[in-house]
């Protein structure tokens, strides 16, 4: 029923414009697979390329074996989920999941159990006699997301599906995206910014930017191996200081500007005596404590879960143009709050941290692609 | 502050007081009169039924109302079957100078109607240049342009632009992911107009079709023009009412109180219909024009370029024939400004009073316009609810049935204005205020009180604060209703051509009587000042407003 999509070497060019230069990707069936990127950077194109609704200039998309490249966009069999949902004003809730049903001629009695059953999955039977102007913006997405569902569509196909909902609302539609993507078990390609969102929902993600996939993983592996300083800094925040790796007889080590050293064994062999280096380290991923690099605290929040320091350095240990350095402090785990002015020494937890080569552009952890 | 227990004559209260006033007096006492003198004998001026009587019994008369009724229908049905696809086609695929288009467009719906049937008479009337090319060179004898058919040609090329600009600003609103999710569920592109786009303009379509359907029943000089033996309602009533056996004014009035109550019913079921249908959309994304190539690109352009073609035809044989030798009341061959010179000469009087009268009118109305929007709006009580429903009033009277109840009104003593400047403009200002009411109070439904309450809060006076603050920001949406309100006003025919005497004659009365004379020079000199003062005004607006259309 529902199936794989393969991408291959994709090209959107608009006039001499060129958004997406060369894409491939696979999508597994059954997998809820997640485009995220900032605004600009061909998520949104690439979905509305597999969806029909902007041509393809170059390579093919295929569903399992076909390619759906000259396939106008109301023959693919494809579910589509909109920003803005995307209701028809003019008809009832009902008989906005009916739309598609209609079209394929269903009979009347196997429409009625497919919808009433749908309306029973995303839980808005009590509202399906009323016009869509007068549900609430959660309750639209469940009608936009029944409609598309209902018609048992190849692919799942989302855009932004939650970002004009509060954000109490938001979580609350994407567990219930997720469970109901389960149930029915449809490959789903999903666009969206939110790095949050992404992380909490898919199977696998895809990080894109400037019409390239940075990285493609599971949300695990983009948040704790991230491939590049892009996808690094991208999803959730990420300090990065200037380093240069050295090697004595204990074996690789990494020193900051200020001399402090740090021994790592995962490094990979690439990494040659004198080699510049940028090192990454999430705020999470400090320790406080007597030996590391020594820090002067310009600011602090209380966020009750844990207390986010931001850090005065000098300036020539880390890479030029961040917005901030941070620390975050596990309260659970700390013994008291820091002052702002009061200076701490930090000390990198070095199995988690990351090494990226000095253009940002490539990971130096062993076994990170 | 408790308004209620004291009442204080503040200045929006006595604004209130003076608007109700000024429609008591110049609205619903001269709709009175007439419905009293509708049923009124004209000999006793006892009350009777026999005036109603007499226009059911005798065929003559209610056939007319037969004729109005299959006229303004097929012009309806056939101002939709162009209007809307017209509209559909210019906004889902790029139509090369669609900003001439529109132009021409407006220009052709906001020229006085009679000037199409006109020239429609020169082009197809007996002695019309296609009639005679036709039966010269082939031998064949052209359809009438007269009677039905001819009302029927010029009332649609002249309103089928209202349906053109209702879809279309429907179609803007039309956001592309309700058609791509049509599409995204399976839906073929035809199925697609007709289960999605379609339902979801068709509100507007019929707002549209009502304001075609009131326009063309109330419409006075084409049939009167180009009807001849096809009587219609307008023209009965005007036929009734000016002529020479005194006492027939009760039966026109007659007449003219069955007209108002049909509009009104009319008026009232497409209020009915448009609230239940209607919905509120956005667009964030609206459809994007799509470019055809070749042979299905040949076939978009032709239609569209034939249709304009045909509604600027007026226009252009108008201006054409404007600078035609003449001979008296002939044309002859070779061009001059003899009729240029003729009407400054005779006519400069009519031109002045069309400009002095509209000024007058169009300064009025926008201070109305203004005072109305906001009290209605912001200060609403019972008393402005009910000044609310009275400015709906001149949606369905006809300007032939405002011209005989303003008449009918004020003939006499104490409240004498037969015959003067002053009715001619109560009539311009009750007639064309819709337009402007309706676009001020838009705007300020967009306006946040909280605007106001910030001006008063650093101490400004509630009055200095609407002055300073409140109306400046009202003037892009007041202004672009009055340009609609000062067009239509300078070509108003129906009530004037009942109103007027020798001093007090505009361009379009003056069109028309040059008309009826036959002086076809000088009326066509006439109108192409009229034509060109209504695109130098519409050009005015766009450089003002900065747009590129004008809003309905």
């Amino acid at each position: 029923m529902s199936n794989s999509i393969n991408i291959e070497n994709v090209v959107k060019r608009y006039g001499a414009v060129t958004i997406i230069p060369d894409l491939s990707v696979q999508i597994k069936n059954g997998e809820f697979f997640t485009l995220l990127g900032p605004s600009g950077c061909g998520k949104t194109t690439l979905l509305r390329m597999i969806a029909g609704f902007n041509s393809i200039e170059g390579g093919q998309i295929k569903f399992d074996e076909k390619v759906i490249n000259d396939i106008s966009a109301h023959k693919r069999n494809i579910g589509m989920v909109f920003q803005n949902y995307a209701i028809f004003p003019h008809l009832t809730v009902r008989q906005n999941v009916e739309y598609g049903l209609k079209l394929r001629k269903m009979n009347k009695v196997q429409m009625k159990e497919k919808v009433d059953h749908m309306l029973e999955v995303v839980k808005i039977r009590d509202y399906q006699d009323r016009l869509p102007e007068r549900l609430s913006g959660g309750q639209q997405q469940r009608v936009a997301l029944a409609r598309a569902i209902v018609i048992h569509p190849s692919v799942l196909l989302m855009d932004e599906p939650l970002s004009n909902l509060d954000a109490k609302l938001r979580i609350e539609m994407r567990s219930a995206i997720r469970d109901i993507q389960k149930q029915v078990g449809i490959t789903t390609v999903y666009v969206t910014h939110d790095q949050e969102e992404a992380l909490a929902i898919s199977d696998r993600i895809a990080v894109m930017n400037e019409g390239i996939i940075q990285q493609i993983g599971t949300p695990e592996s983009i948040y704790t191996r991230p491939n590049n300083v892009f996808v690094s800094t991208f999803i959730g925040h990420s300090n990065l200081f200037l380093a240069i790796v050295h090697k004595d007889n204990q074996g690789k080590f990494i020193e900051f500007k200020d001399g402090y050293k740090l021994y790592m064994d995962h490094l990979k062999d690439e990494c040659v005596e004198g080699m510049e280096v940028l090192v990454s380290v999430r705020p999470e991923e400090f320790l406080a404590g007597n030996e590391g690099l020594k820090v002067k605290i310009k600011n602090r929040t209380f966020l009750g879960k844990h207390t986010n320091y931001e850090l005065e350095l000098n300036t020539s240990m880390i890479m030029e143009g961040q917005a901030s350095i941070e620390y975050s402090q596990d309260l659970g785990q700390s013994n008291r709050i820091y002052e702002v002015g009061e200076t701490i020494i930090l000390k990198p937890n070095v199995l988690k941290i990351n090494v990226f080569t000095q253009d940002g552009k490539k990971s130096l952890i062993k076994d990170v692609i | 502050m408790n308004k209620k227990r004291h009442f204080k004559l503040d200045f929006w209260s006595i604004i209130t007081l003076i608007i109700v006033i000024v429609f008591a007096i110049f609205l619903v006492y001269p709709l009175f009169s007439l419905f009293l003198s509708g049923f009124k004998d004209p000999g006793t001026q006892n009350f009777t039924l026999n005036n109603f009587l007499k226009f059911f019994q005798k065929k003559y008369y209610y056939r007319t109302l037969g004729h109005s009724f299959l006229v303004t229908t097929c012009t309806t049905l056939l101002a939709v079957a162009i209007g809307a696809p017209l509209a559909y086609l210019t906004t889902v695929y790029k139509v090369k100078c669609k900003g001439l288009i529109d132009i021409l467009i407006i220009i052709s719906m906001l020229s006085p109607p009679f000037i199409g049937a006109y020239s429609w008479i020169i082009l197809g009337g007996r002695s019309g240049v296609i009639t005679k090319f036709f039966a010269s060179v082939f031998g064949i004898e052209t359809p009438s342009i007269y009677g039905f058919g001819g009302i029927l040609l010029v009332l649609t090329l002249k309103l089928y632009p209202y349906i053109y600009l209702y879809t279309t600003g429907a179609l803007k609103k039309v956001d592309s992911s309700l058609s791509e999710a049509a599409e995204s569920l399976g839906c073929n592109p035809i199925r697609k107009v007709t289960t999605v786009i379609l339902p979801l303009i068709t509100p507007t379509i019929l707002a549209g079709s009502l304001l075609v359907f009131m326009n063309a029943l109330a419409d006075f000089g084409t049939p009167m023009l180009i009807g001849e033996g096809y009587t219609v309602m307008p023209v009965l009533i005007y036929n009734e009412f000016i002529s020479e056996m005194g006492g027939q004014a009760n039966f026109a009035a007659a007449l003219a109180v069955i007209l108002v109550i049909i509009t009104g019913f009319m008026f009232l079921g497409q209020k009915y219909v448009v609230n239940k249908k209607s919905f509120t959309m956005s667009s964030l994304r609206p459809i994007q024009a799509k470019q055809l190539h070749g042979g299905k690109n040949l076939l978009l352009h032709i239609p569209i370029y034939f249709i304009v073609f045909l509604s600027i035809i007026p226009q252009a044989i108008v201006f054409y024939t404007s600078f035609k030798a003449t001979n008296g009341a002939m044309f002859t061959d070779g061009f001059s400004l003899e009729s240029y010179k003729s009407i400054f000469h005779n006519l400069g009087k009519p031109i002045l009073n069309t400009y002095k009268f509209g000024f007058t009118a169009i300064i009025i109305i926008v201070l109305l316009a203004m005072f109305i929007a906001y009290i209605t709006t912001r200060k609403k009580s019972p008393l402005t609810g009910m000044i609310d429903s009275m400015t709906m009033f001149p949606y369905i009277i006809p300007g032939s049935v405002l011209g005989i109840t303003l008449l009918l009104a004020f003939n006499k003593k104490p409240l004498l204005l037969s015959g003067t400047a002053v009715i001619i403009i109560v009539a311009f200002v009750v007639r064309r205020l819709p337009y402007t009411l309706r676009s001020s109070a838009a705007i300020l439904y967009q306006i946040s009180p909280s605007m106001e309450e910030a001006a008063i809060s650093l101490g400004d006076s509630p009055l200095k604060t609407f002055f300073k603050v409140t109306a400046i920001m009202m003037l892009p949406g007041v202004l672009s209703g009055a340009i609609l309100s000062w067009i239509t006003i300078i070509n108003e025919l129906s009530a004037s051509v009942i109103l007027y005497t020798g001093d007090t004659r505009t361009m379009s009365v003056s069109i028309y009587t040059e008309v009826i004379r036959a002086s076809y020079g000088t009326a066509a000199a006439l109108a192409s000042i009229l034509t060109l003062t209504t695109i130098a005004s519409l050009l005015i607006f766009f450089k003002l407003s900065g747009k590129k259309e004008i809003s309905l």
